[in-house]
C-alpha cells in the first residue's frame, strides 16, 4: 500500500521512525521543536518525543555541530538540522574537520554517526549569501558521506539509511522539493547508499544528476525525445559513496554522457564524474564527457539572472545537442 | 534563575585530609609527566617525533588535580597539549610514546600523533588540535551522559564531562558558543581553562579583555566560575572537588581558571624571546612537584628515599615506554585507508581498534 505524502513529510516520517526504533537518536536545530521547524519538516515531532529528544537550538551552528560531534562519539546518534546548508558554513571546522576525521585520528576508537541535513541549492531569490550548493565543496572531503534525495520516496529511504550509517552523512534536501508530492509506501523501506537509479530510461545519451536539476533532465529528455533523442536520465541518489558503474554501463550503452550538477563547474562533482566516465569509458565514448553546471559567479538575486545561473532544461538540451552531433 | 557566583578557591584543605597512597599517587602521576616529557623533546631533537609536540611540564599539577576530583567513567577532553592529561587519566606511557614516533602500537595507531591523543577505555575523548575546537564537543560529552542517563536509562543524570583548554581558546567563537549551549541545555560539563599566561607568543593581556580577571568571561553566561592556583596539585584539587560535586548534582556547567606556567616553550621550536629568564625562574621556583613532596615529607610518613624510589620507578617506566616503542613497528600501508569510513566500501577497509584497546580493561 502506498499513499501521496509530501517530501518534508516524508523526511519526518524518516526522522520519526528511526526515533521510535532507537533511543539513541535525537533531532536537534535551530527551531526545530517549538517552531515545529523553520520548514516544517520537524512538524509533531516535539509533542510526540518531548523536549529532551528534539531539541532547540540557540543559532549557534559551530556549538551545536561539536555538540553533536562530542555526543556521537559517545554513542549518540544525533539529527542535526541546518536551516540551510549554506549556514553550515560557519560550523565549517565542525562538520569537516572533527566529524569526519574522529574516526582516523582516533585509530579507530571513535565514530561519528551524525546525519547533517538541510537545505541545499538556491531557494529562489534569496542571494549569493543563502543560495549555497555545498555538494562539490564538501564532497571533497573522505570521512563523510553524501546523499541528495529527488524525491518523497528517496527523501524518506535515503534519510533512513543515513540515521542507520556509522559514518558522518552530509543529507542535502531541497526548499523547493519540500512540497512535492509523491509515492511512499506504508511499509517500512530503506533506500541503501551507493544505488544509483535509472529515472528514464534510453539509448542516446546519458544524463546524470542529483537531486533537484534532475527535474530539468526529466523535462529536456522529453523535449528531446520528440526530436528523437532518447536520453537516459540516471539519479546518483548519494555522491559519497558514488555508484559509478551503473552510470558506465549506461555510457557503455549510448556512447555520449552529459553531468548536469548545480554546483560551480570549478574542481566540481560534475568535473569528478565527468573524468571517471573518461577514465573509465574512454573507448566508449564519441566525444567527450559535457557537464551542465551554475554559471561560476555568485548567486544573483534578480529573477531572470538567477535564472540564468541555474542549470534549467535549456542548457541541458543544448549539451545534449552538442555533444551528440545534433547541433 | 541561576544566580552568577565566582567563587573565591577552596575555603577547605580537602586534599590535606585524603590517605597517603593518594597524595603518593599525585606525586606518582606529576613525575611520570615530568618524566615522559623529558623523554619526549630528546626524542624530538633526535628526529624521532615528527610534526608539532607541545610539552606539559610545569603544568602537571592541572591535570594531576582536576582529573583526581572526577569519577573515571566521566569523560574528559583537551587540546593539543595533551600527554600529561592522557597520562593522568591512566593511559600507559607506551601507548603514548608510541604515538608520537608513528608506530601501530600507537594509541591511535600511529595516525594521530602528538596532538591527538585518544583513550577510550580511560574516557578520554582527545587530544584536539584545533584551538576552542574541543569546547562544543566537550558539551556534547556532557549532552550525551545527561541524556544517556535520563532519556535511555530513564534516570537522573550522573555525569560530568570536563574539557580542558588554553588561555588563548578563550578567544575563539566555539568557545563562547559551548558556553551559552551549556548555559541554555543545562550541561554538566566543566571548562577548566590552563592558564599558563601565554597562547604562543601572545601574552594572555595582549590577547584577551578581562585577562586579570578571567572568571568575568563565564558571568555573562551564568555560569558559576572559580580562580585557582594551578600550580600547587593540592589546591587544584581542594577547589575543583566541590565544584565537581555540584555541576554533577545540579546538572549544571562550571568555569574554572586555573594559574599555571609552562616551564618550556609553546613547541618545541619556540626560543622563548617573548619573557623574561626572571619570570621563568618565579614560576619555577613554585614548582608543583617539590611542593607536593615537601608537604608530604612534613606532614605524612615520606621521606627522601621513598621520593628517590618513586622518581626511579618513573624513569625505569618511561625507559620501558621507549624500549617498547621502538620494538613497535610503524604502521602498515594498509592502515592508510582503514578507519576513514567505519563500513568497507571502494578502496576503504573499514575499521580496527589499536593494540591499547585489546590490551585495557574497559572500564
Ligand atoms: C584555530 C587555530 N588557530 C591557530 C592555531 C595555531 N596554534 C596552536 S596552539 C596556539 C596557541 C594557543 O594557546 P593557548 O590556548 O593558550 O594554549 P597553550 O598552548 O598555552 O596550552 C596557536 C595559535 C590552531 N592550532 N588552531
Ligand atoms: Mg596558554
Amino acid at each position: 500500500m502506498s499513499r501521496q505524502i509530501e517530501y518534508r513529510d516524508a523526511l519526518r516520517e524518516a526522522m520519526s521512525e528511526e526515533m521510535r526504533r532507537d533511543p539513541r537518536v535525537f533531532l536537534m536545530g535551530e527551531e526545530v521543536a517549538e517552531y515545529n521547524g523553520a520548514y516544517k519538516v520537524s512538524r509533531g515531532m516535539l509533542e510526540e518525543f518531548g523536549p529532551q529528544r528534539v531539541i532547540d537550538t540557540p543559532i549557534s551552528e559551530t556549538g551545536f555541530t561539536g555538540l553533536a560531534v562530542g555526543a556521537a562519539m559517545m554513542g549518540l546518534r544525533p539529527i542535526i538540522e541546518f536551516m540551510s546548508w549554506s549556514f553550515s558554513l560557519v560550523a565549517a571546522d565542525q562538520i569537516l574537520n572533527n566529524a569526519p576525521k574522529m574516526l582516523y585520528m582516533s585509530g579507530g576508537q571513535f565514530g561519528c554517526p551524525i546525519v547533517f541535513r538541510g537545505n541545499n541549492g538556491a531557494g529562489g531569490q534569496l542571494g549569493s549569501t543563502h543560495s549555497w550548493c555545498v555538494e562539490s565543496l564538501y564532497a571533497n572531503v573522505p570521512g563523510l558521506k553524501m546523499a541528495i534525495p529527488f524525491d518523497p520516496y528517496d527523501a524518506k529511504g535515503l534519510l533512513k539509511t543515513a540515521v542507520r550509517d556509522d559514518n558522518p552523512v552530509f543529507f542535502l534536501e531541497s526548499e523547493r522539493l519540500l512540497s512535492v508530492k509523491g509515492e511512499v509506501p506504508e511499509e517500512e523501506y530503506l533506500v541503501p547508499f551507493q544505488q544509483a537509479l535509472v529515472r528514464r530510461p534510453g539509448a542516446d545519451c546519458t544524463v546524470v544528476s542529483f537531486g533537484r536539476p534532475l527535474y530539468f533532465c526529466l523535462e529536456a529528455a522529453q523535449a528531446l525525445a520528440e526530436d528523437g533523442i532518447e536520453c537516459e536520465v540516471i539519479d546518483g541518489r548519494t555522491i559519497r559513496p558514488l555508484d559509478i558503474e551503473t552510470i558506465v554501463q549506461s555510457v557503455r550503452k549510448t556512447n555520449y554522457c552529459v553531468v548536469v550538477d548545480q554546483s560551480w563547474p570549478f574542481a566540481s562533482v560534475g568535473a569528478e564524474i565527468a573524468a571517471q566516465v573518461h577514465e573509465r569509458c574512454f573507448d566508449d565514448l564519441d566525444n567527450h564527457v559535457a557537464r551542465v553546471h551554475a554559471d561560476d559567479v555568485p548567486p544573483p538575486y534578480a529573477y531572470n539572472l538567477e535564472q540564468e545561473m541555474l542549470p534549467n532544461a535549456r542548457k541541458i538540451c543544448e549539451a545534449v545537442r552538442s555533444v551528440t552531433y545534433n547541433a | 534563575m541561576s544566580t552568577i557566583t565566582t567563587r573565591p578557591a577552596a575555603d577547605e584543605n580537602l586534599a590535606a585530609k585524603l590517605p597517603d597512597e593518594t597524595l603518593r599517587k599525585w606525586l606518582r602521576d606529576m613525575l611520570l609527566i615530568r618524566e615522559f616529557e623529558v623523554r619526549t623533546m630528546q626524542a624530538y631533537q633526535n628526529r624521532l617525533i615528527g610534526g608539532f609536540c607541545h610539552i606539559y611540564v610545569g603544568q602537571e599539577a592541572v591535570a594531576v588535580g582536576a582529573l583526581a576530583a572526577l569519577e573515571e567513567t566521566d569523560p574528559i577532553i583537551t587540546a593539543y597539549r595533551d600527554h600529561g592529561h592522557a597520562l593522568a587519566r591512566g593511559m600507559d606511557p607506551k601507548y603514548c610514546m608510541a604515538e608520537m614516533f608513528g608506530r601501530i602500537g600507537g594509541c591511535a595507531k600511529g595516525k594521530g600523533g602528538s596532538m591527538h591523543m585518544f583513550d577510550k577505555p580511560h574516557h578520554m575523548y582527545g587530544g584536539h588540535g584545533i584551538v576552542g575546537a574541543q569546547c562544543p564537543l566537550a558539551a556534547g560529552l556532557a549532552f550525551a551522559r545527561k541524556y544517556t542517563d535520563e532519556v535511555i536509562e530513564n534516570r537522573a543524570s550522573t555525569g560530568v564531562a570536563m574539557c580542558f583548554l588554553g588561555d588563548g581558546a578563550l578567544n575563539q567563537g566555539a568557545f563562547h558558543e559551548a558556553m551559552n549551549l551549556a548555559g541554555v541545555l543545562h550541561l554538566p560539563v566543566i571548562y577548566v581553562v590552563e592558564n599558563n599566561g601565554y597562547a604562543m607568543g601572545t601574552s594572555v593581556a595582549r590577547g584577551t579583555t578581562m585577562a586579570h580577571e578571567l572568571t568575568a568571561k563565564a558571568a555573562a553566561y551564568g555560569i558559576d566560575a572559580t580562580s585557582i592556583d594551578g600550580m600547587d596539585v593540592m589546591e587544584v584539587y581542594n577547589g575543583m572537588k566541590p565544584i565537581v560535586d555540584r555541576c554533577r548534582r545540579s546538572v549544571q556547567p562550571a568555569f574554572v581558571e586555573a594559574r599555571t606556567y609552562r616551564y618550556k616553550g609553546h613547541s618545541m621550536s619556540d626560543p622563548r624571546k617573548y619573557r623574561t629568564k626572571d619570570e621563568e625562574q618565579q614560576y619555577e621556583a613554585q614548582d608543583p612537584i617539590e611542593k607536593l613532596a615537601g608537604f608530604m615529607m612534613s606532614e605524612r610518613k615520606f621521606a627522601e628515599a621513598d621520593y628517590d624510589s618513586l622518581a626511579k620507578a618513573v624513569r625505569k617506566q618511561v625507559r620501558e615506554a621507549r624500549q617498547w616503542t621502538d620494538l613497535s613497528p610503524p604502521p602498515d600501508i594498509e592502515e592508510l585507508y582503514t578507519d576513514v569510513y567505519a563500513d568497507a566500501w571502494g578502496p576503504y577497509h573499514g575499521t580496527s581498534l589499536p593494540l591499547m584497546m585489546k590490551e585495557t580493561q574497559q572500564e
